[in-house]
């Protein structure tokens, strides 16, 4: 079952490395991963996609508390929790085209970022979901390029 | 605050902990701090290969339960030690090892003898830190000793840029470290105490299964109180043996691939089975569906990853063994009506049922009249020295069968690398131990293989006056590969025959060594007692019964009920 793990560890050189080394190392996947800054410079938050059974996500979640580096961890995906991913597609854009790239890009609310004679470049946000979505419809008309930021995901407020 | 040159303030640090002893090899990125040693009153006991230095620290921590700290070069020096520290790391042994690294403006450059050693180390140590700011020095110095020693212990590194280990630096005041990311968790859950000690009062057919973390947390007394108030038998780990006493009648001794008969068949019909300290490595679950099938489990360990890792947990107790023994203790202390001979009476069948398996198969050997068996050199070193002795081992048959014929009963007295099987550890370990403890005897039960592998060593013995006592059970051979090899590949002995061995006698006598050697049975005895008088470094050469086997044995993959028996 795919899990989204939010790491918040020390925002210091290596800190990373043992992150991506603990996964490597014991054989855990990373399906996409993605890490910045939060208000505390000190301090980076580390979104993590993984699979496996509840045995493994509980490996994984205990390992990544085992190392020094890490203040907590939180499989959010427990929980309500929102998620964003961002993509920038380029697809080829060719006259007899055009319209229906944008159309598309349109019903999507995606922005066209760049354009060329053939080509634009569109940026997209939702969850991963979504971005299959989009890529699925454009991929018939022909997607040169693609760059995808790996999911970040924040659990809900509480409501009352 | 008083400003210093960051090797002042290392030395400080150390002596600041304790240290009194360290193990190391020079180089030019740390010949500011060995110009600083010389004029401290730290030993710095000179090795004469980097793995050596990081296995004599190891076995000094095992030995006294203290810190070890090594002191290595940058690059060759720092990858060398590399083996050391992962041994540490598997059998969770707290070190501090000091690397050099070459100043901060050429790291990155290639520079000569510049290693990556923190990157390197990374997935074998349990912390480690590269030295930008010298204001971090003393802060990741003490910081470090906090990390080894505390929660699950381990190797820290500290890589030390030559120049920065050259800059001034401040020495603040010491402080309590408290850390925001590491609070290890000692004392138990009593409501999870409760639970386990309420299993306890249920359980008909209860093991106690005791790993290396009963030694780590020096939490023998305790396990023997507990063991003996509800007369629960107890089998141990490698790792394990000598927390509860090996001659008393409710050990059942080692337990897995070459445990006793009567361990393996215990753990497989216990109703409940109590795990401290101890982490279900595949040496000793076997195939991991037929470990322990019909017990409820206990499971003690103060590595919250350690629980449920491999096998299944009923009752786990994240907490440090000597605290959630001590609780367990109490409670039943507490216990309306509880009387421990209600207890010897219901688990004497159980007993009795072991017993029978014990006298079925008990751990043996066929004697073969003059030719030496390692079982019964092995016998001879553990009847003349007591049982008393600071044993290291090797790693391999000799391992097992000094732990198998050894019987240890007190803690911190086998020396050996449990997770790793690091062959080479023994003689640098028993050198540790040795200068700790220079009144014990302190003997290295080797193999013909694995003494080379750390022979160097020899010279560091002798020029630092530890006259450890090595016993080379010499077959010739690589004999647990070369078992394997009989067993599962036909007889086809592939790189395990060992065609040129130096005569380890003469060896010895080039190093200032005393060299003996036994080829019939009867030669054993005196040999052994010789070695044990001389106040020198002696290496007793055992010619051994060449294709002698370690057994019982669960060939990998079985269960462990699936032994090869003698």
């Amino acid at each position: 079952m795919k899990h989204t793990l939010s790491v918040l560890l020390l925002n210091k050189p290596g800190a990373l490395s043992r992150v991506t080394g603990l996964f490597s190392g014991r054989g855990f996947n990373i399906e996409s991963l993605s890490v910045a800054e939060t208000l505390d410079p000190k301090v980076s938050c580390l979104t993590l996609v993984t699979h496996g059974d509840e045995s493994i996500i509980e490996q994984i979640t205990k390992q990544l508390h085992k190392l020094i580096d890490v203040i907590k961890v939180t499989d959010i995906s427990e929980g309500e929790f929102v998620e964003r991913e961002m993509v920038l597609i380029q697809v080829k854009a060719e006259a007899h085209t055009r319209a229906e790239v944008l159309r598309v890009i349109d019903i999507f609310r995606g922005k066209v970022v760049d354009v060329s004679p053939t080509t634009y470049t569109v940026e997209m946000t939702g969850p991963e979901s979504k971005i299959k979505a989009v890529i699925d419809i454009l991929r018939p008309l022909g997607i040169k390029e693609i760059i995808r930021t790996g999911t970040i995901a924040m659990a809900r407020a509480p409501k009352k | 605050m008083k400003k210093m040159t960051g090797a002042q303030a290392i030395v400080k640090c150390l002596q600041e902990e304790g240290v009194n002893l360290i193990f190391g090899f020079p180089g030019g990125a740390v010949i500011d701090l060995y110009d600083e040693l010389l004029d401290s009153d730290i030993t710095h006991v000179l090795v004469r290969h980097e793995q050596g230095a990081i296995h004599a620290a190891d076995g000094y921590a095992r030995a006294t339960g203290g810190v070890g700290v090594a002191l290595l070069t940058s690059g060759p020096g720092a990858t060398n030690g590399v083996t050391g520290i992962a041994t540490a790391y598997m059998d969770s042994i707290p070190l501090v090892v000091l690397t050099g690294q070459v100043p901060r403006a050429l790291i990155g450059n290639d520079a000569f003898q510049e290693v990556d050693i923190v990157g390197i180390t990374r997935p074998c140590t349990k912390h480690n830190y590269l030295v930008k700011d010298p204001a971090d020095l003393v802060p990741v110095l003490r910081e470090a000793f906090y990390l080894a020693a505390s929660g699950r212990p381990g190797p820290v590194l500290i890589d030390l840029p030559k120049d920065v280990v050259a800059s001034k630096v401040n020495f603040p005041e010491k402080k309590k470290i408290k850390m925001q990311t590491y609070q290890p968790n000692y004392e138990p859950h009593p409501g999870q105490v409760e639970k386990a000690c309420r299993a306890m009062l249920k359980a008909k057919s209860p093991v106690l299964y005791v790993g290396g973390g009963v030694i780590l947390s020096n939490a023998n007394k305790e396990l023997t109180e507990l063991a003996k108030k509800l007369s629960i038998p107890v089998t141990m780990t490698l790792m394990g043996l000598g927390g509860f006493p090996g001659t008393d009648p409710l050990s059942l001794g080692m337990l897995g691939m070459h445990g006793t008969y009567a361990a393996n068949m215990a753990v497989a019909k216990s109703d409940l089975l109590i795990a401290v300290g101890a982490r279900f490595d595949d040496r000793v679950t076997g195939r991991l569906d037929a470990f322990a099938p019909h017990a409820k489990i206990i499971h003690i360990d103060i590595d919250p990853t350690s629980i449920s890792k491999n096998v299944g947990v009923d009752i786990p107790i994240v907490a440090d063994c000597k605290l959630a023994l001590q609780a367990m203790n109490t409670w039943f202390d507490r216990l309306k009506d509880f009387d421990p001979k209600d207890f010897a009476a219901r688990h004497q069948p159980w007993i009795e049922r072991i017993d029978v398996w014990q006298q079925e198969h008990p751990l043996t050997y066929h004697d073969e009249g003059d030719i030496i068996k390692p079982q019964y050199v092995v016998e001879k070193l553990n009847e003349l020295t007591g049982g008393d002795a600071i044993i290291a081992t090797e790693v391999g048959q000799n391992q097992m069968w000094a732990a198998q014929f050894y019987k240890f009963n007190k803690p911190r007295h086998l020396l050996t690398s449990g997770g790793l099987g690091t062959m080479g550890y023994g003689l640098p370990a028993a050198i540790g131990a040795k200068l700790a403890y220079p009144n014990a005897t302190v003997i290295d039960i080797a193999g013909d293989g694995s003494i080379q592998m750390n022979i160097q060593e020899l010279a560091t013995a002798k020029q630092w006056g530890a006259p450890v006592k090595i016993a080379i059970l010499n077959n010739g051979y690589l004999g647990m590969v070369r078992q394997w090899q009989e067993l599962f590949y036909n007889r086809r002995y592939s790189a395990t025959v060992m065609e040129v061995t130096p005569d380890f006698v003469e060896l010895a006598k080039a190093y200032g060594a005393v060299g003996l050697r036994a080829k019939t049975k009867d030669e054993v005895e005196p040999v052994i007692k010789e070695a044990l008088a001389t106040d020198n470094l002696v290496i007793m050469d055992f010619i051994v019964n060449r294709e002698e086997g370690v057994y019982p044995m669960v060939p990998a993959g079985k269960a462990t009920t699936e032994m090869l028996l003698v």
